[in-house]
């Protein structure tokens, strides 16, 4: 739901229901990195209520786009994080899986130096 | 070693014409400094924000804003342990902000399945039914929660939405005490076997009707085969048992979030902590390099000679400094010591407890703050 007035829509509230700090901080973030935002800011009016506010003005684009591409942002940074973290851990499982190998053929090169 | 320079260079006197140009487009190191790291300083900790406005240093000329293409270029993460429950790694360069919705998200809102309604058909054990209920809640069971469906409230418990247990445990007159554990817990996959009241009495000649509406068996599900459902561990302790005494019981479980009750919560713990820095800002050597060894509970520094009979501490293993402070305490040793915290590295830990492997854990977490932004991208347009 958005709060602003019909004339200038550079400067608009963001009702965001079943969402809380989670995603307004982050958002804020993404937000605040935007040169095109000139303030920026959530609140939680009531701690029993699931529901953030997020205040969003801007230099004169319109302050749904910017919130918009704020998402998008957020969106394309946790896909990269997404896919550098199962690299990582793959990496992570392959070296081991090499490791385990090389112990084991060491073990068994031992054996047949015994015999 | 520059941080080491420039603690020095601060202290003595210079003609400020003497400086050297600060290059554009890039922070005075004091600045920068402040900018990415946190100063745990013998009092409190300074500097301990992050400067997310993209306009922060437009005065002097520097863009604070972090492109995307920048962050893919310098974002890394790094495994440092990882096994069936845990996962321990370094997620370098993005902000607290960020990081702190993977964990809010991974304790509140990933999904697993627990013991939500518990059908009592006996219970004589000196466990009241309601507090029973609520310990077989807390067992972890080991399903992949991404095989079901939520459960909403005008909905009947199906295959694809519930799983069904059964716990039969009598204690015989005459035989010691026994105690009930979660390896009792026995997976029903054709659903529930209570067979309902109202059904049990018409003498209709069809199937009685149970507490679930199982259309197929959830053994037949390829995932189930290979490992079927139960408990995760087959040793926690449900109730004790006295002569005589006797729980017939059926549990079902179904798929929540931690944020409804911590029993969902897929992991035990979550957490980061930023990366500590320890830094030497003056040589420190012999008896004042024996001190500081002794003075650092976790062993931080070291000590290598340096020829002459000459001992100097050196920082062997700041990621095992907590931060105590301890070095810093007494007279003058905050000149010598500086303990600082790199803003842009956390180190994550993740404990599982054992529904989904820790790295499936994080990815899951970070998919769903993905399913954030696209909900509110849908519905701004």
């Amino acid at each position: 739901m958005e709060h602003g007035s019909f004339t200038d829509n550079s400067a608009a509230t963001f009702s965001l229901t079943d969402e809380d700090h989670t995603l307004a901080n982050s958002v804020r973030f993404t937000l605040n990195q935007d040169p095109r935002v000139t303030f920026c800011g959530y609140s939680i009016p009531h701690p029993s209520e699931a529901r953030v506010n997020i205040r969003v003005q801007t230099t004169g684009d319109p302050a749904s786009e910017v919130l918009k591409d704020a998402c998008q942002d957020l969106m394309l940074m946790c896909r990269h994080v997404r896919s550098t973290f199962d690299k990582a851990v793959e990496d992570f499982k392959a070296s081991n899986a090499v490791k385990a190998m090389k112990i084991d053929s060491n073990d068994s090169s031992d054996s047949e130096e015994s015999e | 070693m520059a941080e080491q320079g420039e603690g020095r260079g601060e202290e003595t006197k210079f003609s400020v014409w003497d400086l050297p140009d600060v290059p554009m487009g890039q922070l005075p190191p004091h600045l920068e400094l402040q900018r990415t790291r946190v100063f745990c300083n013998k009092d409190a900790p300074i500097h301990t924000e992050s400067i997310q406005y993209s306009g922060a240093y437009s005065s002097i000329g520097v863009d604070n804003s972090v492109q995307l293409d920048n962050f893919c270029k310098n974002f890394r993460v790094e495994v440092i342990r990882l096994n069936e429950d845990d996962i321990e790694f370094d997620m370098i360069g993005i902000d607290a902000a960020i990081a702190n919705s993977f964990r809010r998200i991974l304790l509140a809102e990933v999904p697993t399945m627990a013991i939500e309604k518990v059908l009592f058909a006996n219970n004589t054990s000196v466990v009241q039914d309601e507090v029973l209920a609520h310990r077989l809640g807390l067992v972890p069971i080991s399903v992949d929660p991404r095989l079901f469906d939520y459960m909403s409230e005008n909905d009947q418990p199906n295959e694809k939405n519930a799983i069904v247990f059964k716990l039969h445990v009598k204690c015989e007159r005459g035989s010691p005490r026994i105690t009930v554990k979660s390896d009792e817990l026995k997976w029903l996959p054709n659903g529930s076997e209570l067979v309902k009241e109202s059904t049990a009495n018409s003498d209709s000649s069809s199937k009685p009707e149970t507490y679930t509406y199982f259309s197929s068996s959830q053994e037949s599900v390829p995932e189930f085969v290979k490992n079927p459902i139960a408990p995760k561990y087959p040793d926690i302790i449900l109730a004790k048992l006295g002569p005589g005494q006797e729980i017939e019981l059926e549990a079902h479980a179904v798929k929540g979030i931690g944020k409804t009750h911590a029993k969902w919560s897929p992991v035990a713990t979550a957490w980061y902590r930023m990366l500590p820095e320890v830094i030497l800002l003056e040589d420190v050597e012999d008896e004042l390099a024996e001190e500081l060894k002794s003075k650092c509970p976790v062993n931080v520094f070291d000590i290598e000679d340096i020829g002459k009979g000459k001992k100097r501490a050196t920082v062997a293993r700041p990621r095992s400094c907590t931060l105590c402070r301890e070095c810093i305490r007494g007279d003058d040793w905050e000149k010598r010591v500086a303990l600082r915290r790199v803003k842009n590295h956390f180190i994550f830990t993740i404990e599982s407890t054992g529904a989904l492997p820790p790295e499936v854990l994080f990815t899951e977490a970070v998919k769903i703050l993905e399913g954030k932004c696209e909900r509110v991208i849908t519905e701004l347009s």
